[in-house]
């Protein structure tokens, strides 16, 4: 890109001074009637895509007013499922990213055979409908399933309750740590983890002092996008919450059942919690990259 | 196998976890739908999945998702160009909010796109006049889809546009080409497995996708009802069975879609390092 916007420049320097005909002939670009058109083209396009749903979520949210606005995001039922939507989120992220690092470091660090068959295994959940995530732990841990009469008899629910919720959060989130750190990782070798045994390292002294350095920006980008998921699981969760208001209600199936019962303004301003998230999750991922950035021009001017 | 591979500590621990916690989350259950669907006769399981209405579910699902990666494909490959080779204000701003549809929960973008696209909506008051109804038909479920596949064009495409050398254009200016034969003989064959990708990514998303689309489809049987809405129907009148003859037709047909892409990747890899 910098070569572009250099070379950019110094055509316009040069030519300045000549008329828009040698201008738009320039090597490179587009004539500028072009460029307007196609920048145009896309503002329209991201505009009514990306940018009205935006504004409608706060529009509508704030519709009725601040005092509707929080009387429906204090409420107990939506308190109960925020409760459970941190819960979701804080047992399905650090174990995809324990998951996401062991595999990051097998498939980055060795070779072997099938690693390729590995990392699509590794991709499965990203292939799979969210409703099918919810029905296959359905199939093993409901009422019919597997262990079904097991479970019954000694009285644990697994499905229709919070660690069916859990299960399908972790499942759905699964691919995203492993999906960051793998090439993050196998773009960076494993010559410095080897210098570090040579001067005596143990293993674990490797992995926290050699490797997390180099990936901490790359895993918090995962950790960042695996919570916007994990809070955000709508299908999967729907299928096996149940849906007991109070209970195995998360924010996202919070929002549905307002929605389904004609309290707009309520549903939104719920939603708007959960957009709210997706603004964060959009503003942090933009500072990693920047940071990221800045990183490799330091290193480059090493 | 030469011992050099393996100078580094746990080869066995990160794999052997790796290849568990795989198992128990991903793999055992997911076999347990291929495991459920034997219990049905090769003709019950074959009644279920082409029943009328299921199909006209595949039609609607295949259909709309393809639409909207073409749609995808197309915009998301001039927001691409336009991210990189442009300069106007915004950009920075709208560069971030590509991934949007990535980080929106889906039920969200399905409650807000429902309520923008329905009658008095502020787009569907005024596409309906016209004739253009959303809410409740089959171009619902293509907007829907559109929206969730959005990111995917525009970031497979984007780095490979960046790293594109702006030499070899130049030279095919200079050889006298003019700038759509330098885009479609220079540009465009080195973008197109980029492109392809992001299509192919655009796609697989949109098949399962679920949240963002029956708020706004309506869900009317033959009409915008589609495949994983049909799934969680008979989950929820407790046909275990059927909802997974159904749901195996479609996890056959993702994975089948999911080592094309894989296997495009790789071809790409290798494409890449030995033209390197």
């Amino acid at each position: 890109m910098s070569i572009i916007t250099a070379t950019d420049t110094i055509a316009k320097s040069q030519y300045s001074h000549y008329n828009n005909k040698v201008a738009i002939s320039r090597a490179t670009s587009e004539p500028a009637f072009v460029r307007r058109l196609l920048i145009s083209i896309v503002l329209l396009f991201l505009g009514v895509f990306l940018i009205v749903p935006l504004l409608a979520v706060f529009t509508e949210a704030l519709r009725h007013g601040f005092a509707t606005y929080f009387a429906a995001i204090s409420d107990a039922n939506a308190l109960a499922a925020m409760k459970l939507t941190l819960i979701a989120a804080l047992i399905a992220v650090p174990l995809n990213v324990v998951f996401g690092v062991s595999a990051a470091w097998a498939i980055a660090k060795f070779e072997f055979k099938g690693k390729s068959i590995l990392i699509t295994l590794i991709d499965l959940p990203f292939a799979v409908s969210p409703v099918i995530a919810g029905l296959i732990y359905i199939l093993i841990f409901g009422m019919q399933g597997w262990f079904g009469s097991y479970l019954f008899d000694h009285d644990i629910k697994i499905i229709f309750a919070i660690p069916g919720i859990v299960l399908a959060t972790i499942f759905v989130t699964f691919p995203f740590v492993a999906r960051e750190l793998i090439p993050l990782m196998q773009a960076q070798g494993k010559d410095e983890e080897e210098a570090g045994l040579v001067l005596g390292a143990s293993g674990w002294q490797i992995l926290w002092r050699i490797t997390y350095p180099n990936i901490k920006w790359g895993l918090l980008y995962g950790v960042i996008l695996t919570n916007a998921r994990a809070m955000g699981e709508f299908g999967a969760v729907s299928a096996v919450s149940g849906h007991i208001i109070g209970m195995t209600n998360t924010l996202p199936l919070h929002v549905e059942i307002l929605y389904a019962d004609h309290q707009l303004a309520a549903a939104f301003a719920v939603a708007s919690l959960l957009a709210l998230l997706a603004i964060v999750t959009l503003i942090l991922k933009t500072f990693i990259e920047w940071r990221v950035a800045q990183n490799a021009i330091h290193n480059e001017s090493i | 196998m030469s011992t050099n591979k393996y100078i580094l500590p746990g080869f066995n621990l990160s794999l052997g976890y790796t290849i568990l916690y795989l198992s128990l989350i991903v793999l055992i259950p997911l076999s347990a739908a291929f495991i459920k669907t034997a219990e049905l006769s090769f003709s019950e399981f074959w009644e279920v999945v082409s029943a009328p209405r299921v199909v006209a579910s595949y039609k609607l699902t295949f259909g709309a998702s393809l639409i909207a990666a073409l749609i995808n494909a197309i915009f998301g490959l001039l927001t691409a160009w336009v991210l990189v080779r442009y300069k106007f204000p915004g950009k920075k701003i709208l560069d971030a909010l590509v991934d949007l549809p990535f980080a929106l929960p889906t039920a969200v973008a399905g409650i807000t796109l429902a309520t923008i696209y329905s009658a008095h909506g502020w787009i569907g008051a005024w596409l309906e006049p016209h004739g253009i109804k959303v809410a409740s038909t089959p171009l619902g479920v293509i907007v829907a889809l559109t929206f969730i596949g959005l990111p995917f064009v525009v970031r497979t495409v984007q780095p490979v546009l960046e790293d594109l050398e702006a030499e070899t254009e130049e030279a095919a200016a200079s050889l006298g080409a003019n700038r759509w034969q330098a885009f479609s003989k220079i540009v465009f064959p080195a973008i197109w497995p980029a492109l392809l990708t992001g299509f192919s990514l655009a796609f697989a998303r949109a098949i399962g996708e679920y949240g963002s689309v029956i708020f706004i489809a309506g869900n009317l049987p033959f009409v915008s009802e589609i495949t994983p809405l049909i799934i969680y129907i008979k989950l929820d009148e407790h046909e275990y069975a059927q909802a997974t003859a159904v749901a195996v037709v479609m996890l056959v047909i993702s994975f089948l879609l999911l080592f094309a892409i894989n296997g495009l990747q790789w071809w790409l890899n290798r494409r890449n390092t030995s033209s390197h």
